[in-house]
């Protein structure tokens, strides 16, 4: 394997000449892991994540994504902490726009949707509109058009913070499950302690003012993690540890606001 | 590597509900029958009172009176309405074609904007019965200025409609657009023109009506000067002459063109727009 998939090099963010909302940010990412960015709201998480992706320009610094075959249309899938689908058209239509962006035909295209829509458990709900479906099941939509591309890295920004528990739960095992079967190497955005041990292959904790990591925090429960290891021993004192990191970050910086 | 489905399928849809759909045709048809019933019952009650206070015609016609000028007139009526007709729908198409193109202009320049807003504004806010008289001079073919000073009423809403609607665009969506790396016409046709379609079709049904005021006011310039045109001069021509059931029955083809208009835009906007938009889709209850 040759060096890090998404190596990130004293990349900073200033958003006009006032907050420093990402500072000096370093690190490397390997292919295959499953990485969290944790921290408090006004971190630079998102921020980060969405210099990543190319939404956002740094203001100093690199981010190299090392290049991969050319067999996917799109090396990067995006899921947004909103299903952000297109409202006027259907489930099908928006899983659709990746490729049709892309300049696959329909006909080509159709089997990928059909496939993508099945993976997320949706076959039957191709022709809904996105108002008829729920928020678990919006969201599933916005992943299976993330993935409807192929892409090797998934960047989710806090996709299930707006869902019930017993939802995020499951769903949190859906991807771990896409993360394993595909191969993926997923950089997640969470504010969940309890959601980023049970995901993550790797916790970076973030703290705010401004925003930098303050902890790398591998994890090496093994796999496959499911509903019994929410219950395991090994679960709570990870979560423990994490929990520590992130008070002892929140105790330094300044929190009055 | 073949891949399993993630989760078990959702359930289908509901069963239906026929007692739901009963109340629901039921509320419908009260949706038309209830504003029937009280248009009648103003029209009786307006009748009676003509017949009972021995209001005389050439100060306020019976609604039968009305009728009767409308079924004696109505050849001559008629091809004054289709004027009219004929005038606010070119307008209200005109308005269309130039507010969406130059919304979308200023939506991709606000350079553009800048120096152009200034002649809509000015266009938008003179009264357009004062510009009237100027246009009908310079104009030689009457037809050709009345449109124009109907199309000046109209025009606004759509541009600003189209505006507003094609800088509304979700930022989550308009991101991940640029994430796909769509081209311009891509953003365009799949983003911003859908994005746009609720506050175009609301500006639409505002132009519907203004389109058909504009073309009444210019005809009533128009028809001061003398020129026989639609039905707004034939309402000056009737009052010229007394003829008080005649200017009635005109108003009421004006009246009906303008339902007509909102009818047809009001459902126009139920057709594009109801299996999406919350404006126009009915809750259940």
């Amino acid at each position: 394997m040759a060096g890090p998939l998404i190596r990130m090099d004293r990349v900073r963010k200033q958003f006009g000449a006032g907050t420093l909302a990402v500072s000096d940010l370093t690190l490397s990412i390997d292919e295959g892991e499953f990485v969290s960015f944790l921290g408090p709201s006004g971190c630079g998480k998102s921020t980060a994540l969405r210099m990543i992706a190319g939404l956002l320009p740094v203001t100093a610094g690199t981010i190299a994504i090392r290049p991969g075959a050319e067999e996917a249309e799109h090396d990067l899938g995006f899921v947004f902490q909103e299903p952000t689908l297109m409202p006027w058209t259907s489930v099908a239509q928006n899983v659709y726009l990746p490729l049709r962006m892309a300049g696959v035909s329909r006909a080509e295209a159709e089997p990928r949707v059909r496939a993508a829509l099945a993976d997320v458990g949706l076959s039957r709900f191709a022709e809904a509109y996105p108002r008829e479906l729920s928020g678990g099941m919006k969201m599933r939509v916005s992943i299976a058009r993330a993935m409807v591309t192929r892409p090797r890295i998934l960047l989710m920004d806090e996709p299930f913070a707006a869902l019930d528990e017993m939802t995020r739960m499951k769903l949190n095992n859906d991807v771990l499950r896409l993360w394993a079967e595909r191969g993926l190497t997923v950089i997640f955005v969470t504010h969940s302690v309890f959601e980023s041990v049970y995901l993550s292959s790797r916790v970076l904790v973030m703290a705010a003012r401004p925003g930098r990591v303050v902890a790398d925090l591998p994890l090496s429960a093994p796999w496959p993690r499911d509903d019994a290891y929410r219950n395991a021993a090994r679960y709570v004192t990870d979560c423990r540890a994490v929990s520590e990191v992130l008070k002892r970050t929140l105790h330094d910086a300044d929190i009055d606001h | 590597m073949t891949l399993t489905s993630i989760t078990e399928p959702y359930d289908a849809a509901p069963a239906v509900n026929l007692e739901a759909q009963e109340r629901a045709r039921r509320a419908r048809r009260l949706a038309w029958i209830v504003p029937s019933l009280t248009m009648m019952a103003a029209l009786a009650l307006w009748e009676w009172w003509v017949r009972a206070y021995d209001v005389p015609h050439y100060l306020v016609p019976a609604p039968s009176r009305i009728w009767a000028t409308l079924m004696t007139d109505g050849p001559s009526l008629m091809v004054s309405a289709w004027f009219t007709v004929k005038l606010t729908l070119m307008a209200l198409a005109l308005a269309v074609v130039g507010g969406v193109a130059l919304g979308a202009v200023f939506a991709m320049s606000r350079t553009l904007e800048m120096s152009l807003f200034p002649f809509a504004v000015i266009l938008q806010v003179t009264p357009v019965i004062a510009i009237a008289p100027l246009i009908l001079i310079y104009v030689d073919s009457t037809f050709a200025a009345l449109l124009i000073c109907a199309w000046i009423v109209a025009f606004f809403p759509i541009l600003s409609g189209t505006v507003v609607g094609l800088r509304s665009a979700d930022h989550n969506l308009s991101d991940l657009f640029t994430l796909y790396g769509a081209s311009r016409w891509q953003r365009l046709r799949f983003l911003l023109a859908p994005s746009a379609l609720p506050f175009f079709m609301a500006a639409l049904k505002v132009a519907g009506g203004l389109a058909l005021i504009g073309a009444v006011v210019a005809e009533f310039v128009a028809g001061t000067t003398g020129r026989n045109t639609g039905l707004a001069s034939r309402i000056i021509e009737s009052s010229f002459r007394n003829e008080i059931p005649r200017m009635f029955a005109a108003l009421v083809l004006v009246s009906l063109l303008g339902i007509a208009i909102f009818l047809a835009t009001s459902a126009l906007s139920r057709l594009v727009l109801g299996r999406w938009h919350e404006s126009e889709i009915r809750r259940e209850v």
